[in-house]
């Protein structure tokens, strides 16, 4: 047994508001520079939808993720390492940029240049790639916005796979949820496998799934081979990117910044310990359905004196071990069985999980009553079909899907009745198979939400492997060129200067303007 | 000054090429990149690449072996200097074609498109251009060797660049009396050598690398450092 930790996140869509704010607070940290304005390392899409990047879902036609062969062995979907060489000149499963959207500023200048005129001058959008003028602005990273489009563009989602979806065109049956996405810094990347020279790799002491920028050559295919798309090709420093989980702030303890800034506080962050010996088996399961129990039977129990054991004779620290029995994580996938893996289809063993929504009772307001189910609302009459979640979640296997809905129904009526009535109704637990303390911890962890329940990171121990008195000193007034890069807008070598260079200072069209 | 271009120069331009490149891949490894520009537009990218790439890796495979296999080798092998000679010209003239279809798509596709053409570099159009130029230089050899096809010219450049790679002196005035396309085609060539460390050219380097992935695990897990 080789046992690895991870810090794993769970996002709780019931509670996410679709506000955007952890696109916003990641794009601002990571991705505001030149060759990375059209990625979202962190986007927020309305579903039904098709996504950013257009139908990432499909992998009929992006070949994302690992296929099983007929021998039981795994491979990625695009093709084998032979394969996968002989797509270096040419991917033919990489999107094109108009697959996200074409990057674009506003000529904001324009507003207080303009010579006075008889209608009031406005900011015309210019493409960030050609600098210039746009005529219009066709897609965007959240183009489907809150059901945005006409309904046969949405549902080319891929979610609705067994399902008749052409009831939900109507305005009557219509439903609608938000998927926060990032990076899922996966136990079995197809990205890491994807990569010819080796650049794409996870971080032994933490799981975080990184780009080594030195190695990286830009052969693209850990793009292609991603089934989440969310590594990003820089187009101006060509190499790729990706979602880092703010390994900085993780390594000092603190929140990803899409989990601090997250308004509705429906991130969760926390140690899982996995037995690295059994990912292969446990990503080859011969049923898609049988994806999410072996996942679930990689992780070990942080609780159990063996495993403890085990893991500090392995080199994980005291602190992990602490933090693994408190992860929320844990408790919210493993203990109480709410959160899910997304696409566990795909066969790379995510690790970050979600909660599903409930929705509105579908038939209430048409026939004035709740559907029951015992003394709880039946849950398959929510708004939103649970196949819908299935696909999303479980390779379309209801029955844990409709069980931890049931859960998260029961914690609301027994909270409802603790609090109304002052009463406690074992009733309700014990139709979905929970105690009184579990639940209540539930509320706890899921309602009221404190950061220090919601985030338990043990942040790392670099004492273990650094010297930092040495890194005193080691950057700033030095003998030489200290940290700069040199003074030359160019290097030798055709590399940039440092620091973001505006491509567009003015449109073509208004230097023209100022020529006359 | 053949001397100088054909038994100096040489040893210029590969030690810059190999120095240079060890300079980069140490020093600046960040910029070592393929600096694909597929994710932009795909356009005629997939038939122009393979088409290019395919034409002239078979063309520097030719070179190589055919300038540098020992000509006792081929004698022993009964392969009369004529049929080596002919064998030259049908291979580099189909896979040289190969190289300059494709390498004509890349461009069409850079020129034709604006967004490729406001991301295109003058390394870009360096390369470009001088890779087309060398190409072209060499399929008219092929032209000037119809007239000859005893395999006699051929010795001799073979001649000349076992001698270059074996530090013999006197190599330049093997080729002393080569005609001009054939020296304008070997000083783009060697050429192309210089600019290779400081242009995108370096991911050739990688490109044959890459053979380390059929060897290596699928997944990569770094310890924590």
């Amino acid at each position: 047994m080789k046992i690895r930790a991870q810090v794993a996140m769970v996002l709780n869509l019931d509670k996410c508001i679709g506000c955007h704010t952890c696109s916003v607070t990641c794009k601002n940290v990571w991705t505001s520079r030149d060759g990375v304005e059209y990625a979202w390392f962190n986007n927020v899409e309305t579903k039904p939808g098709i996504g950013y990047p257009k139908e990432w879902q499909n992998q009929k036609k992006w070949r994302g993720g690992w296929q099983r062969l007929p021998s039981g062995k795994l491979e990625p979907r695009q093709g084998g390492k032979l394969r996968i060489l002989a797509s270096l000149f040419a991917n033919p499963h990489l999107p094109e940029i108009d697959d996200y959207y074409e990057p674009f500023t506003f000529d904001y200048a324009h507003l207080q240049n303009a010579p006075e005129s008889k209608t009031p001058p406005t900011a015309q959008p210019v493409s960030v790639l050609t600098g210039k003028i746009m005529d219009k602005i066709n897609w965007g990273p959240n183009w489907e916005d809150d059901l945005g489009g006409e309904f046969a563009a949405r549902s080319k989602d891929a979610l609705f796979e067994g399902i008749q979806k052409d009831i939900h065109a109507t305005f009557e049956n219509t439903f609608m949820m938000y998927l926060p996405r990032l990076c899922e810094h996966c136990l079995n990347p197809a990205c890491v496998a994807s990569c010819p020279s080796g650049s794409v790799y996870k971080r032994e002491d933490d799981g975080i799934v990184l780009v080594d920028q030195d190695k990286c050559r830009g052969w693209r295919m850990c793009i292609s081979g991603c089934p989440y798309k969310k590594i990003f090709y820089n187009w101006q420093s060509g190499k790729a990117e990706k979602c880092t989980f703010c390994y900085p702030r993780i390594e000092g303890g603190q929140p990803t910044v899409c989990s601090e800034s997250c308004v509705g506080r429906i991130r969760y962050l926390g140690v899982m310990l996995y037995d690295a010996d059994r990912i292969a088996d446990a990503a080859s399961m011969a049923d898609e359905k049988d994806l999410y129990q072996s996942q679930m039977d990689l992780f070990l129990d942080p609780h159990s004196p063996e495993v403890q054991a085990e893991a500090l004779k392995q080199g994980i620290p005291q602190s992990w071990l602490d933090a693994a029995v408190r992860s929320p994580v844990y408790k919210m996938a493993m203990q109480w069985k709410i959160a899910f893996p997304l696409h566990p289809e795909y066969r790379t063993l995510p690790m970050v999980w979600y909660v599903p929504p409930l929705s509105p009772i579908q038939s209430a307001a048409e026939r004035g009553v709740l559907g029951k189910n015992g003394i709880l609302p039946d849950v398959k009459e929510l708004r939103i079909p649970v196949r819908y979640l299935a696909n999303l979640l479980t390779a379309g296997d209801e029955a844990p899907v409709l069980n931890a809905l049931d859960r998260m129904l029961a914690m609301r009526a027994w909270m409802r009745q603790k609090s109304v009535h002052g009463t406690e109704n074992q009733d309700v637990l014990d139709q979905v198979g929970l105690t009184a303390a579990e639940v209540n911890e539930m509320y706890q962890l899921m309602a009221i939400a404190n950061y220090e329940d919601r985030f338990v990171i043990p942040g790392s121990h670099k004492e273990m492997v650094e010297d930092s008195f040495n890194e005193k000193g080691a950057c700033g007034f030095t003998f030489g060129n200290g940290c700069s890069g040199g003074v030359s807008p160019q290097g030798l070598f055709g590399q940039r200067a440092k620091g973001i260079v505006h491509r567009i200072d003015l449109p073509v069209s208004r230097k023209q303007a100022e020529v006359e | 000054m053949n001397d100088f271009l054909f038994g100096i120069y040489p040893y210029i331009a590969l030690a810059i090429f190999l120095f240079g490149s060890l300079v980069r891949f140490e020093r600046e490894q960040y910029s070592w990149k393929s600096e694909s520009t597929q994710l932009i537009r795909r356009g005629q990218l997939r038939l122009g690449s393979y088409l290019f790439h395919i034409g002239i890796l078979m063309v520097f495979v030719g070179h190589l072996g055919g300038l540098l296999t020992p000509l006792a080798l081929w004698d022993a092998l009964g392969v009369s200097h004529g049929v080596k000679q002919m064998i030259a010209m049908v291979a580099g003239g189909v896979f040289g074609s190969m190289a300059l279809v494709g390498l004509a798509l890349m461009i069409y596709r850079r020129v034709s498109d604006a967004r490729l053409r406001a991301m295109t570099t003058w390394r870009d159009k360096l390369t470009l251009g001088w890779i087309g130029v060398t190409l072209l230089l060499g399929l008219s050899t092929i032209l000037v060797s119809r007239d000859h096809l005893d395999g006699h010219m051929m010795t001799l450049f073979m001649a000349w660049a076992q001698h270059i790679v074996t530090c013999r002196p006197d190599a330049a005035a093997l080729v002393a009396d080569a005609p001009m396309v054939f020296k304008l085609h070997m000083l783009m060539g060697m050429t192309l050598f210089v600019i290779f460390p400081f242009t995108r050219l370096v991911h050739v380097w990688s490109g044959f690398g890459t053979a380390s992935y059929l060897l290596r695990a699928w997944q990569v897990v770094r310890p924590r450092q």
